[in-house]
């Protein structure tokens, strides 16, 4: 501990011991046990204590008098717990002070135990305490045990949880001290301490009460899932049986914890599955549980590494139950081979989902998600029925758009629950996107490409479905059919925007801005992938749409103006821009660039404003025709228009911007990387004199230097990276000036001076490059830039300033009690 | 009479009356028959292979052969749009009785039939065509004249003498104003939430409540909230005026309409969206003034045209009471409730009684035009379809769900205007209905047939039907149902004298009974007893006293006996006086006493006591007594 906080440490312990004293801020309190953690991970607690009398007194005076805040009762029993944690500190501190706070007649007996935060802290001490031989002992004797179970079931849920989690340490502790080498395979010989664990939680699992079962079930769960001896193999062998027999139960009590802990059994390494049959109660219980229910289940079992195929078909084919029930009942004849040969188990998906809009809904989003997840991972199941699935949820939307005529009655129940139901109808188009990643046949496709149209086209859709169905056809547009080294759209694919184009038009009218908006974030995507392509771009300029996106950089919205701005921006980049500009819209008659300039200067809100530099930024990358006419007059009003705005994010993109032009002039930055080797720095060319006559008169020097004094630190550290890579590229230009030769760097410094000092108004006037590069050499931007490197917070992070601003704290509480009086 | 609505898709078998003479219109070739006989081309012909009538269009009446209507004494209005019958039913039929309807009900139902007659009466046809009615004619025509409905019943509109007249009947009520019928029922307006003074109607006597649910909507517009709490209770609720369109979401249509018309407009298009003069134009109008600033629209003029625009525009702003809450309260800042005052002043909403006059000088496109009729078939509405129709730029809106628009468009086609339907229906949909007779729980349903079975086109959607338990009762058109419950109770009046007189005895906790004398005086379907006449004098003949003897009135009454005898204590009673060899037998109805000595046997049932003794009048009697003092007199 540094001598600094020892000074400050008796004060503080006074004011923890002090009850008039409040301390108002419990994350000081927090921060303070952290800062102690610190400070054990290299210190002896014993040491400290014996070093730090006060800290002794403090801990004698809560346990003789308890008459602090219940925070400061909790705080204390954690501390306890960091200091005990070392072996010879607990020898220590054992005795009255330890049985005190944590036996029988400690903390519990107290009048604050009825306060959570104080029993949360006893359990947390305790658990920090558990971590040698001498503490299990302790546990046994003191009874705290016993109290940990009956705090399993505390009304506050923090303490609850807590208690389980500490059972679980607990008994790993145990275990871990017990386990020699090989496990022992008689639960009768384990530790004491484990076996009344394990024996109470054996009873829970017997208990007829199913909070007491979930208790015991969420033990076993944290313990399979922290604990991979093989003891653990052991224990389950044991409580396997009783584990089982709730299954037997009806209704099955705790389903959620039972999955929980089937799943982190089964995730265990240390078990022999087969022979514990855990395969078969997985099994059991798949077929035993209610559609709702069995589905997560069936996806952690699909996620297993090490699953029987057998239990993998059972699992798949309970996620796929439901929608092979939405195919059964919306087809006519028995059509294109099903989902699932056997029907086992289908009434009950029947029942569920046709017992009410609610069961419906939650039953077949939750499937949706599922497939959805299950798709994207590794272990997804091979094969894949992707063309029933892709039938199956195309017909869920057609319910939802009431556009299927269904052959049986369930159908027409199914019509009328799931008719304009938004939940199922963004899940469903969640994995019909998905799904585009497989090989589906062509009138598959098309399907999909109708479907896709009827939701985009109709007037019920809501703007979240909108967007979804916006985002389902991009991926089917890419992916609809991939041919090897070709991007192109297909023929089908370019029918389809023939027809969506006069959608997205009218979708770009309505009257709910977050539809426009995502109606132009699709064509931005459109254009950036399709843009080259003649058929595409043929298409697109039969329509009105380039016209109406552009009219969009007047809505009044501004997330909309700042799509507008993107797809403008992309448009013009692929020299898309509308081409007959009307009459009522004087917009279209003046360059595109000029308007992006106008909504940069005056625009007043910052999302179109920084739109407009990403759109700037990349045209000057990609060398935009409107920019090269005249890149320095581009940068120099960018960079004009930029240096007054508000918001930080623009000044930041404003500086990418001026990073492109430089890189654009004078190459690459050079790498600092000590692994990379052989890349010659000569190949960097030196900056032309003249080039650095056109910086000092953008003036992008002086805009990089504003930057650099921000009080944003984003936008300092970037003009700091900026700086350096000029300073990089100037070294050797320019004669052996140094800083201060020259009467205009001085004057240049002054202001630099004034800037600091917060008066920015004024003007850096007109420079030389000498000047400039002078004082690029004398600023020390390394230094800086670790500054800025650091958390704006990491002066007032020290724990010294902790202690004293907790010392402070408490003082202004004295003199407003003062005032009282 | 509930309602007394007026069928106008009859208008659309017939050409539409041109403002301006429309030299397409007129030169349409005759219809002939298959055989080639021409003898009807002067009054029907044909355009775009649909055969229309070329006359004055006829509108469809109510039924008038099942009832006199000259023996209807009320008519109950419900919206201004259920009202347009009305001059034919008063004027014509013979009809006496009062019509009763809120007040903004039936201004704007004389608006709405002040444009009516406008519109027809300003281009008089001399052609009237009747000779294709004749039912051995009609058979031969193509489909739909062929299948039209008692077309000899079809009129001509009435006159704006017959308006005024038949509006002069109407009885002008308030929400939840109670209105004595004769004595007989009392019926209550309340809000239904529609249109502006739309109205429910609560039928009830003092023991039955009929509720007549018409036109309703439980979405925030512009007219007062539906008031649902007092439909509670009611022994049968008859409902009726559901959406047209339930698949269509009146919100998802208002942003049709809107993306629709900006995406027209910003292509220098024209929008036409035929309408009523009132109603959902209103709300149009609201959407639209949130909408054209943000939309860009702000210089594009919005023109109004109807005969009744400007009566209709203000009337809508001095209705305060009749209006939502959040317009109510704009009442009092002092704002006008409906922005379309706004719209107006700002020059961006202009209004015109026709397209004649100061419309013609203003006039600039690109515009949104608002005219009538819906129908297409008369109004301003024609004139614009035959100028904007042959361009693709233009694009026609229609919003009104009454009118099939297919249906609407034949007699222009071939068109090259882009159409769109936007029904914006805000009555209740099938959802809203259930949820509607979930809360207020009524015992009966009666509703037209049609919305007990899917609509025929989606045969599947079993959602789109009322579902409700009782099943509801269904009825079709010239079906006589009676209702499912009989009235069994009257309630009486006691005058207070007569009350006076009564001395009720308690004859259990909370019930108590008197008997009474009195004579029922019954008039105008009220009850009343009052006291008996006073006794006769003595009379002064030997002949008049024994008429006054036969009078049953003045016999010494019985008392009346109430309470149940309890067995044992009866058994024990006849023990203590004396009788024995008592036997007790339970039967169905109650108890068996037997007197095995006496030979004697008491029938003790729930409603009576018997006692049967062999001509032992005296033992009778002692067992009478016994038996009356477990029972209570009065």
């Amino acid at each position: 501990m540094d001598p600094e906080c020892s000074k400050l440490l008796p004060a503080l312990c006074a004011v923890l011991a002090d009850p008039r004293q409040l301390v108002a801020d419990d994350t000081c309190l927090e921060k303070l046990l952290d800062w102690f953690k610190t400070v054990m991970e290299t210190e002896s607690s014993l040491h400290l204590l014996q070093d730090h009398p006060c800290l002794m007194e403090l801990l004698s005076h809560v346990l003789k008098t308890q008459d602090v805040s219940p925070r400061v009762l909790s705080f204390v029993l954690r501390l306890v717990g960091i200091f005990a944690a070392q072996e010879d500190c607990f020898q220590y501190l054992q005795g009255e002070l330890l049985l005190g706070l944590f036996g029988e007649t400690g903390a519990l007996s107290w009048t604050a135990w009825n306060m959570p935060s104080v029993r949360s802290g006893w359990i947390q001490g305790l658990c920090s305490l558990a971590h040698h031989p001498s503490a299990l002992h302790f546990l046994a004797d003191s009874g705290a045990v016993d109290t940990i179970f009956a705090l399993q079931g505390d009304p506050s849920l923090f303490v609850a949880s807590a208690a389980s989690q500490l059972l679980v340490h607990i008994l790993a502790l145990a275990m871990q001290g017990g386990a020699s080498g090989s496990p022992i395979s008689e639960a009768a010989a384990w530790p004491i301490c484990a076996q009344k664990i394990v024996n109470h939680v054996e009873e829970s699992l017997h208990s007829k009460a199913t909070p007491q079962v979930t208790q015991a079930l969420n033990v076993l769960t944290t313990t399979f899932g922290r604990c991979h001896s093989p003891w653990t193999g052991v224990l389950w062998g044991r409580l396997s049986p009783p584990v089982a027999c709730l299954f037997e139960r009806d209704p099955i009590p705790a389903v959620h914890s039972l999955m929980d802990l089937l799943l982190s059994v089964a995730r265990s390494h240390v078990l022999n599955f087969a022979a514990c049959g855990l395969w078969e109660m997985l099994a059991q219980t798949l077929s035993r549980l209610s559609p709702t229910q069995a589905g997560p289940l069936a996806l952690g079992t699909l996620k297993l590494q090490h699953c029987p195929q057998e239990l993998r078909t059972q699992a798949f084919g309970v996620l796929l139950q439901p929608l092979a029930c939405i195919l059964k009942a919306t087809t006519q004849a028995p059509g294109p081979p099903g989902l699932l040969d056997g029907t086992a188990g289908s009434s009950l998906t029947v029942d569920a989902l046709l017992s009410s809009k609610s069961a419906c809904v939650g039953l077949l989003c939750q499937t949706l998600a599922h497939l959805e997840e299950l798709q994207m991972l590794p272990q997804c199941p091979c094969p894949w029925p992707q063309v029933p699935l892709l039938g199956a949820t195309v017909t869920i939307l057609r319910l939802c758009d009431g556009s299927v005529d269904p052959s049986s009655s369930m159908g027409g129940r199914l019509c009328g629950t799931l008719g304009g139901c938004v939940r199922v109808q963004r899940a469903a188009l969640d994995f019909l996107g998905t799904l585009s990643q497989g090989t589906s046949p062509l009138e598959l496709v098309l399907e999909v490409f109708a479907v896709l149209l009827k939701t985009l086209e109709s007037p019920e859709s809501s703007p979240t479905v909108l967007k979804k169905a916006f985002q389902a056809t991009l991926r089917w547009l890419q992916n609809s059919h991939k041919t090897p080294n070709c991007s192109d759209l297909s023929p089908d694919a370019l029918l389809f925007l023939g027809e969506l184009f006069p959608i997205l038009q009218k979708r770009l009218c309505s009257p709910c801005w977050e539809v426009r908006d995502s109606a132009l974030e699709f064509l931005t995507h459109l254009i950036r992938h399709w843009g080259g392509q003649a058929d595409f771009r043929e298409a697109l300029h039969s329509s009105e749409v380039p016209t109406l996106a552009r009219q969009l950089l007047q809505d009044p919205e501004s997330y909309v103006r700042a799509s507008a701005v993107g797809t403008a921006g992309q448009l013009s980049s692929r020299g898309l821009q509308a081409t007959s500009a009307s009459p009522e819209n004087p917009l279209a008659q003046q360059g595109l660039l000029m308007d992006l300039m106008h909504i940069l200067s005056t625009d007043s809100e910052g999302f179109p404003r920084r739109a407009v530099l990403r759109v700037f930024t990349e045209w000057l990358r990609d060398g935009h025709a409107d920019v090269i006419r005249d890149t320095e007059w581009f940068v120099a009003t960018v960079l004009q228009a930029v240096s007054r705005d508000l918001d930080w994010e623009v000044r930041m993109q404003g500086l990418e911007l001026a990073q492109v032009f430089l890189i654009q002039a004078m190459g690459q930055p050079s790498l600092h990387c000590p692994y990379t080797v052989g890349l010659p720095e000569a190949t960097s060319p030196r900056p032309h004199p003249e080039f650095l006559q056109t910086l000092c008169r953008l003036p992008l020097f002086e805009f990089a230097f504003c930057a650099l004094l921000d009080c944003d630190r984003p936008v300092a550290q970037k003009a700091c990276d900026l700086l350096l890579f000029l300073r990089d590229k100037t070294t050797h230009c320019s004669g052996p000036q140094e800083a201060g030769d020259s009467p205009n760097s001085a004057s240049v410094e002054a202001v630099l001076q004034r800037w600091r000092e917060g008066e920015q108004g004024q003007p850096l006037g007109d420079l030389e490059p000498e000047a400039m590069l002078a004082i690029l050499r004398s600023l020390d931007l390394e230094g800086l830039q670790g500054k800025l490197a650091k958390s704006s917070d990491h002066v007032e992070k020290s724990p010294q300033s902790l202690l004293q601003d907790m010392l402070a704290t408490v003082g202004i509480l004295e003199e407003n009690e003062a005032d009282c009086y | 009479m509930l309602d007394c609505g007026l069928d106008m898709t009859s208008t659309l078998n017939f050409l539409p009356l041109p403002l301006v003479q429309s030299p397409r219109l007129s030169n349409l070739p005759g219809w002939s028959l298959k055989d080639g006989n021409a003898f009807l081309d002067k009054e029907l012909k044909e355009c775009s292979g649909h055969v229309f009538v070329d006359s004055v269009p006829e509108f469809c009446l109510p039924e008038t052969e099942l009832i006199d209507l000259s023996t209807v004494d009320v008519i109950l209005i419900s919206n201004y749009h259920c009202m347009m019958a009305l001059p034919y039913i008063t004027e014509h039929t013979g009809f006496t009785g009062t019509v009763y309807a809120t007040e903004p009900t039936m201004q704007i139902g004389r608006l709405l039939m002040e444009e009516l007659v406008n519109f027809i009466e300003r281009v008089p046809k001399a052609q009237s065509a009747s000779l294709w009615k004749n039912k051995d004619i009609q058979r031969l025509l193509p489909s739909p004249l062929k299948d039209a409905v008692e077309v000899s019943t079809w009129r001509r509109c009435y006159t704006m003498q017959e308006v005024n007249s038949a509006l002069s009947k109407i009885q002008l009520v308030g929400y939840s104003q109670k209105i004595e019928l004769f004595g007989a029922v009392q019926v209550t307006p309340l809000s239904s939430g529609y249109a502006l003074g739309s109205s429910n109607w609560i039928i009830q006597s003092h023991y039955e409540k009929v509720s007549y649910v018409s036109g309703s909507s439980l979405l925030t517009t512009h007219p007062q909230p539906m008031d649902q709490a007092s439909l509670k209770n009611s022994d049968v609720l008859v409902l009726t005026g559901l959406t047209q369109i339930p698949t269509a979401n009146p919100d998802g249509m208002v942003g049709e309409f809107c993306s629709n018309l900006a995406l027209t407009v910003r292509n220098g298009g024209n929008v036409l969206v035929p309408c009523y003069p009132s109603g959902v134009i209103y709300d149009l109008l609201e959407c639209l003034y949130q909408y054209i600033d943000s939309a860009g629209l702000s210089n594009i003029p919005f023109y109004f045209i109807s005969p009744v625009a400007n009566s209709s525009l203000e009337f809508s702003q001095i209705f305060a009471e009749w209006l939502c809450h959040n317009k109510q309260s704009k009442v009092y800042l002092p704002e006008p409730p409906f922005p379309h005052a706004e719209l107006i002043q700002t020059n961006k909403l202009k209004h015109y009684p026709s397209i004649h006059g100061d419309f013609s000088n203003d006039f600039r496109q690109p515009c949104v035009v608002f005219t009538g009729h819906p129908s297409l078939r008369f109004g301003d509405v024609v004139h614009f379809m035959e100028l904007w129709g042959k361009s693709s730029l233009n694009t026609v809106i229609f919003t009104e769900p009454d009118f099939s628009y297919l249906e609407a468009l034949a007699p222009y086609q071939p068109l090259a205007m882009k159409c769109i339907y936007c029904p914006i229906d805000t009555r209740l949909n099938f959802i809203q209905v259930s949820k509607l007779l979930k809360e207020v729980q009524p015992l009966h349903v009666v509703c037209p047939e049609q919305y007990t079975q899917p609509p025929p086109a989606q045969s599947h959607r079993m959602d789109l039907m009322i579902d409700c338990q009782p099943p509801a009762m269904s009825y079709r058109r010239a079906e006589v149902l009676a209702l499912p419950f009989k009235r069994r109770y009257e309630k009486i009046e006691i005058m207070p004298e007569l009350a006076d007189s009564l001395v009720p005895m308690e004859i259990k906790p909370g019930i108590s009974l008197a008997t009474v004398s009195a004579v029922l005086h019954t008039k105008d379907n009220k009850h009343v007893l009052q006291p008996p006449p006073r006794p006769t004098q003595p009379p002064s003949s030997k002949k008049r006293k024994r008429v006054s003897e036969d009078v049953p009135d003045c016999k010494v009454l019985k008392p009346l006996l109430s309470g149940s005898i309890p067995v044992e204590q009866f058994v024990q009673t006849l023990e203590k006086h004396g009788f024995s060899d008592i036997k007790v037998e339970d039967t169905a109805k109650g108890h068996i006493v037997l007197l095995q000595e006496a030979e004697t046997l008491i029938q003790i049932e729930e409603d009576s006591t018997h006692i049967i003794c062999d001509n032992d009048e005296t033992l009778r009697v002692r067992l009478r007594d016994l038996v009356l003092r477990f029972l209570q007199k009065f």
